[in-house]
């Protein structure tokens, strides 16, 4: 999958989270930008996992505050 | 408007990061309230009633569920330890620190949950921490409840293993997990018998069937049910027949047992080499010989606690069913365990509640986020085998006359 894809595919998981409606852009941060607390992020975080079969250890979440970060870990991990 | 603490902070003031906790106290302090954190029981007259603020009240929310604190048999051990054995071992538990008395207690543990080993930590904090962070280290992979007890999270930080949480009791949500983990890597999923905000069990017949199946080592906290639940009082993990296919048993003193400290049971052939390995183990003093001796005293006491256990389960259940009546919202739909959390709709009104309950004379624990579930602020309430059917009526009429008062029912 290229980075196109899951960039795709993230937006639409994401969707449901953005309460506020904030224009999702690479330097959106979460927990500034789109105020997710510990239990969103944790919901979030499952709803990546299913749709990509992956695992995002929390210690690898800690490296990840921006949407762009996130969809390149991602990809990264898809093609390993 | 008066100076706030805030205000004054100068630059580069690194206790600045808790103005807003700071900031919120105040506001609820301002508003009059007793301090919920801040209470002083200036005496104590058995395991379920004490002077607090002044006020005789009845104690609802201490962990003492077996009510072993002023048993005469632990009080003549603990007497007799601190003048044979002096009031302190002065040292670490792999040089000068292990007494007869740590490993008559250690005995006692072993004969309780019938395992080859135990281990001795001086809090439950410190097995927890010990035992996670020396078992997971770097490259292994930790799968846990998100719902965990703080002292699990810093064992999981601390040993820096990749630490992957699930949904709360979340079977499903724990085996992905457990699926996606790279082959070859180490594997240790943690689970608690009972979860000590809500008071619920976990599956842990289908949890720990699971973790197995992945080739997963296995570790159960087991502190709020130990002494009380399952046949012989193991647990949670001897309640569903599943407690020999888990790794690791902790526990601690300062529930059931009555007292203070911490440890961990297992039949691993190796385990004993955690002694030499396990940092919080080997640099702190261990635990005063008096201590161990109520310790011990009381873990042995606990084998034959039966009617004990019986009655500590017609207090939860009368409790829980009588604030289920009075329109009060629970953590759980049935009484699950020695805990019965009741969920407040916000921090100010738990707060009042709470502040009216102990002006009835009634102490609860107010719990409130980040150490609850979903930002729940909770008053939660801990039953002990010693309160009496008619305290816990009492404790009801309590319930009822400041939960209408502050309209909460």
């Amino acid at each position: 999958m290229d980075s196109a894809a899951v960039d795709e595919r993230i937006r639409a998981l994401i969707e449901p989270f953005n309460k506020k409606g904030v224009t999702i852009e690479d330097a959106t941060t979460f927990a500034g930008d789109l105020e997710f607390d510990s239990l969103t992020v944790m919901d979030f975080v499952a709803e990546i996992e299913d749709e990509f079969d992956i695992i995002i250890s929390m210690n690898q979440q800690a490296e990840i505050e921006n949407y762009g970060q996130l969809v390149a870990a991602v990809h990264k991990m898809q093609d390993s | 408007m008066t100076e706030t603490l805030t205000d004054i902070a100068p630059t580069g003031d690194l206790l600045s990061k808790f103005d807003d906790l700071i900031q919120t106290r105040e506001t609820l302090l301002a508003s009059g309230i007793e301090d919920p954190f801040n209470l002083v029981m200036e005496k104590v007259l058995s395991p379920t009633t004490a002077i607090c603020n002044g006020r005789e009240t009845i104690l609802l929310g201490t962990y003492n569920y077996m009510g072993m604190t002023f048993d005469p048999d632990v009080i003549d051990a603990g007497k007799q330890a601190l003048s044979d054995y002096g009031s302190g071992t002065t040292g670490s538990r792999v040089l000068n620190g292990t007494y007869q008395g740590h490993r008559e207690c250690e005995d006692a543990l072993r004969d309780f949950y019938a395992m080859d080993h135990a281990m001795v930590f001086s809090t439950g904090y410190q097995a927890n921490l010990g035992i996670i962070a020396t078992l997971a280290g770097k490259g292994d992979y930790i799968v846990l409840d998100i719902d965990s007890h703080a002292s699990i999270w810093d064992g999981c930080a601390m040993g820096n293993a990749e630490v992957v949480p699930f949904k709360h009791n979340d079977v499903e949500a724990m085996e992905k997990r457990l699926r996606r983990i790279p082959e070859g890597a180490g594997k240790l999923v943690i689970l608690e018998g009972v979860y000590s905000m809500l008071g619920d069990v976990a599956p842990l017949k289908e949890m720990v069937a699971i973790a197995k199946k992945y080739g997963a080592m296995v570790l159960v906290d087991e502190a709020h049910s130990m002494g009380f639940i399952g046949e012989n009082g193991r647990g949670v993990c001897e309640e569903q027949g599943v407690i020999d296919d888990v790794d690791f048993v902790i526990g601690t003193f300062s529930k059931s047992v009555g007292t203070v400290g911490g440890f961990c049971v297992s039949n691993h052939p190796k385990f004993d080499i955690m002694r030499l390995v396990c940092r919080p183990y080997v640099f702190t003093a261990s635990l005063p010989p008096s201590v161990v001796a109520t310790a011990a005293t009381s873990i042995r006491k606990l084998m034959h606690g039966a009617n004990k256990r019986a009655h500590l389960w017609e207090n939860s259940k009368r409790l829980h069913g009588g604030l289920t009546e009075l329109g009060f919202q629970l953590g759980t739909s049935e009484p699950q365990s020695a805990i019965v959390a009741v969920i407040m709709p916000d921090l100010e009104r738990g707060a009042a509640m709470w502040e009216a309950l102990l002006k009835e004379g009634l102490y609860v624990n107010l719990a409130r986020p980040p150490a609850t579930p979903a930002n729940m602020t909770l008053l939660r309430c801990s039953l002990c085998a010693e309160h009496s059917a008619e305290e816990v009526e009492t404790v009801l009429g309590m319930f009822e006359r400041a939960g209408k008062a502050m309209g909460i029912i």
